[in-house]
């Protein structure tokens, strides 16, 4: 077996490897050093920080801290509520459990500009909520544009992009083992915190990934249920690049949202690694 | 008392999750200007999105760049499993995480850069006398470029699952090595490439940020067609198309839902 792999390995066709590996090059690795290029570069080609320092421009650090707080604000949101659903959903018998999570998914699959948009429509002055508020002799609440609806806007959105990762996860949890710390003594809390999350940490890590990145960076959102008065870091870098044109100044804001991607992509990682190695010794 | 409260839980997630969807179809039969007051059903919102010339054009680039782009970024990825599954295990690595790039990064990054690498090519090649019009082309393109870390993500446990001995055992056979690959290795990975271009297809389908900064004026899909009416303001067409495109996913999710339930079965009497 071995000895035939390496028949096979020695093998290598450049036809095959040619095409993907040109592309990488050209659509993946170039475009990255450009944005480093253009983020540490002025107008003229010179180096500068500049670029990166407009971070601690008020608007701009507040946008940012705004991104951060409402993305870790909506990713714990996912998490609380897509636990308890994902549990239920994964004890069910086989057959009801593939079509009602079906059902939870499917919204994810419909364009993500038209969710927001649903929202716009249930949160405006004169929206859904509003009506329904005056129907029953309400006083009209200022709903829209408040960083609350932007934190709606992300936990609607990504909702199920949090259950799909807890829900694989916990139907391949072998259940045998939740029943042998009952066995042993664990009450509901110390099962729960000590053997379910522990094993369930691999979809838990990619679940938070897959919402918290793509709430800190958003745009949408924010343009939809911010109106222009409250802004997230996504929409000042978009309007570097498609108002005012300053490809330097986008790009070095790039990169520092950038390593706020690498940080949170390296706590997650040492999460998952960490449990991998408890489940390994259990 | 347990179950009542465990059913009441799901029932409210659903709400949560279908409400809203619930009041966009409402609001697309409303026969009112205004979209807070109901003024009777009417179809005319329907009629008037399917009249509507530059929303059919954006459905009609959407359909032909999910295609393409599924299609070319399923070829790639094919290819680079094939070679990747051949490669020792540090160059491997390199190369699938330098693959994986798009898929981890930010959009809004994604789309940044691959607008940045464009305008770059373009200001290369005008130099001898070509130049790069965004549009199709471009938007092609990224689209191609950020599916084929997905089409590998699917491709490549299929591949790795291959037992090399069947293959050199229909060339001992005397197959040429198109006919061994053709009717003994593509067998065992087409269901590998198949999923990998539907998930390839829907997420072209619904990217927007990617598309947003490499599409250039004057082209449009769906998405940054309905960014842009939105933004201008209430246009009850967007009603009316978001209650199709919603109907669409149903049926296809159902669709793919049936399918595989049968092959299931039919896989168990065997």
């Amino acid at each position: 077996m071995r000895c035939k792999e390496a028949v096979m390995k020695r093998k290598q066709n450049p036809l095959l490897t040619g095409p993907y590996l040109v592309w990488t090059a050209a659509f993946i690795v170039i475009p990255l050093i450009l944005i480093v290029f253009y983020g540490f570069t002025d107008a003229d080609h010179h180096f500068t920080m500049d670029n990166i320092m407009r971070i601690t421009d008020p608007v701009t650090l507040k946008a940012l801290g705004l991104s951060l707080l409402l993305s870790a604000l909506a990713t714990v949101i996912c998490l609380i509520l897509a636990y308890p659903l994902a549990m239920i959903l994964a004890r069910m018998k086989n057959g009801a459990s593939a079509i009602i999570t079906t059902i939870f998914i499917i919204p994810m699959w419909m364009n993500s500009l038209l969710r927001i948009f649903a929202w716009q429509t249930l949160l405006e002055r004169n929206g859904v909520i509003n009506q329904m508020l005056a129907f029953f002799h309400l006083p009209p609440q200022h709903l829209i544009n408040t960083p609350w609806a932007i934190a709606l806007g992300m936990i609607y959105d990504y909702l199920p992009f949090m259950l799909l990762p807890l829900y694989n996860a916990l139907t391949k949890l072998d259940w045998n083992v939740v029943n042998a710390a009952y066995d042993l003594g664990a009450n509901k809390r110390q099962t729960f915190f000590r053997v379910i999350v522990p094993l369930t940490m691999p979809g838990i890590v990619s679940g938070i990934t897959m919402v918290f990145v793509p709430a800190l960076t958003t745009f949408v959102i924010s343009d939809f249920l911010g109106g222009s008065k409250v802004l997230l870091i996504g929409n000042i870098i978009d309007q570097q690049f498609t108002q005012v044109g300053d490809w330097n100044v986008g790009s070095g804001l790039s990169l520092v949202l950038m390593v706020f991607i690498l940080i949170s992509m390296a706590i997650m990682q040492h999460y998952e690694k960490e449990e991998e190695g408890a489940a390994n010794i259990l | 008392m347990k179950k009542f409260f465990t059913r009441l839980y799901v029932v409210l997630i659903f709400i949560l999750l279908y409400a809203p969807i619930g009041v966009l179809i409402a609001f697309s039969f409303n026969n009112s200007k205004t979209r807070a007051k109901w003024g009777g059903f009417t179809f005319k919102w329907y009629i008037g999105m399917f009249r509507n010339a530059e929303i059919m054009e954006a459905l009609r680039n959407t359909l032909i760049l999910a295609f393409v782009s599924a299609f070319i970024a399923t070829l790639l990825g094919l290819m680079a499993c094939l070679s990747l599954n051949r490669m020792k295990k540090r160059k491997r690595s390199i190369v699938l995480g330098i693959l994986n790039i798009p898929m981890l990064n930010a959009d809004i990054v994604t789309g940044i850069s691959l607008m940045l690498v464009f305008i770059a090519f373009g200001q290369f090649l005008s130099r001898y006398g070509y130049t790069i019009v965004f549009g199709f082309g471009t938007v092609l393109l990224g689209h191609i470029t950020f599916n084929i870390p997905y089409t590998v993500m699917s491709i490549m446990p299929r591949v790795q699952g291959i037992n090399p001995s069947t293959y050199e055992a229909a060339l001992d056979l005397g197959a040429t090595r198109s006919e061994a690959f053709r009717k003994v290795v593509l067998p065992d990975i087409l269901p590998g490439v198949l999923s990998g271009f539907l998930l390839a297809f829907t997420l072209s389908l619904d990217d927007f940020v990617i598309t947003h900064f490499i599409k250039g004026p004057g082209f449009d899909t769906l998405s940054t067609k309905i960014y842009t009416e939105v933004r201008k303001g209430i246009k009850p067409e967007m009603y009316a198309l978001s209650t199709l495109l919603f109907v669409g996913v149903l049926l296809l999710m159902f669709g793919i839902e049936k399918g595989r339930n049968a092959r299931k079965k039919s896989q168990q009497y065997h």
